[in-house]
């Protein structure tokens, strides 16, 4: 098709949309627009994506490793985290509540301490009376007594939580098997997005990073978090009292 | 003084539990997140709300902005005790109202000093 013949197409087109007929509009635009380039070309282009989204997906499906990944790594590592999550809680249960137990008796062996303290005072200070100093002498004996009992009482609440503190341990060694599977998954979907010809371009890094920071994302995790986060409870306090607090 | 902890996590609770009672606070009682502590708020004449951000259901947050719009609760004393720690957080904490803010980890003696802070101005 030549130029003039073009522009006739073109002028044509103009006056049919002008004049509302539509149906007209839409043959000539096809006529002028099919003249030049083929559609076999656009149609084996769509072709040619499809066939290699195709098998790119259908090597990601048939991947073995990534196929175990999906049915079973996964909702492995989802019960792990679950366990991860039973088990500190029951370890911090434990600690309180050897704690729990620990604080009434060092409270008791102060107290009679410090009463007694008072009483070995005015013995020293000669303000003390016969009588009063036998009674004394048998509370001494009961304290010292009820001291070694006490001090095992302590010492065995202490193993308690040192004991209890074995989690993490067990704890930091499924975390880093669901890190390394994260990872995995990670590899095989960049492995993806490659292979389908990556010619999507994602959301700018920035935008989706700004849409994140007004979301919670909890205990600040070094090398992860990278909004702006406070350092420790002295710079809270100084962004509130900066805010008039 | 009737205290109401806030927390998702029973251990947190109970760590929070055990140092207010160490500062003498023994009337405590316990939510696992918003939703199940604004009623308990709403008819249980509460002095001080201690909650946790970070939780299923209402998060702490939204329930300060509840308590502030609530006119029988407005003038709650709330102290915030959470691991959120952008800069962004703390400052919409603080423009909902927050009345003390401290970030996880913390000590006894920051959550003591909090609260004392807090007192004073109340009282003040």
């Amino acid at each position: 098709m030549d130029k003039d013949n073009k522009l006739e197409l073109a002028r044509r087109l103009v006056a049919e949309l002008e004049a509302d007929n539509e149906e007209m509009a839409s043959n000539t635009l096809a006529e002028l627009t099919a003249s030049d380039s083929n559609p076999g070309d656009l149609f084996q282009e769509v072709g040619r994506l499809t066939r290699e989204l195709h098998e790119a997906i259908n090597g990601f499906v048939m991947d073995t490793a990534m196929a175990e990944m999906v049915q079973v790594d996964i909702p492995d590592a989802t019960e792990r985290l679950q366990y991860v999550i039973e088990t500190t809680e029951t370890a911090a249960h434990q600690t309180l509540t050897a704690i729990e137990g620990a604080l009434p008796v060092s409270e008791r062996l102060k107290s009679k301490a410090e009463h007694l303290n008072q009483q070995w005072g005015k013995f020293l200070q000669r303000e003390m009376k016969v009588d009063d100093f036998k009674a004394l002498s048998g509370e001494l004996s009961e304290f010292l007594q009820n001291t070694a009992e006490d001090s095992n009482e302590l010492h065995d609440k202490m193993n308690e939580i040192m004991m209890a503190q074995g989690f993490q341990d067990i704890t930091g060694q499924i975390i880093k098997k669901v890190i390394k599977l994260v990872q995995d998954v990670e590899g095989r979907l960049i492995h993806l997005v490659k292979l389908a010809g990556n010619a999507h371009t994602s959301k700018n890094d920035e935008d989706i990073r700004k849409q994140k920071m007004a979301e919670e994302d909890g205990p600040v995790v070094p090398g992860v978090t990278q909004s702006q986060v406070v350092s420790g409870q002295d710079d809270v306090d100084d962004l509130l009292s900066s805010l008039g607090f | 003084m009737k205290i109401l902890v806030v927390d998702d996590f029973s251990t947190m609770r109970r760590i929070v539990k055990n140092l207010l009672g160490d500062l003498g606070f023994k009337n405590i009682e316990e939510a696992d997140d918003g939703n199940t502590a604004l009623p308990k708020l709403q008819s249980g004449n509460f002095d001080f709300l201690v909650t946790d951000w970070n939780m299923p259901g209402m998060t702490g947050i939204d329930l300060l902005k509840a308590v502030r719009a609530d006119p029988n609760l407005a003038s709650l004393p709330v102290l915030m005790v959470t691991a959120e720690s952008k800069r962004e957080q703390i400052i919409e904490a603080a423009q909902a109202g927050v009345n003390g803010y401290v970030v996880k980890p913390f000590t006894a003696g920051t959550l003591e000093e909090k609260i004392s802070k807090i007192f004073e101005r109340v009282n003040g």
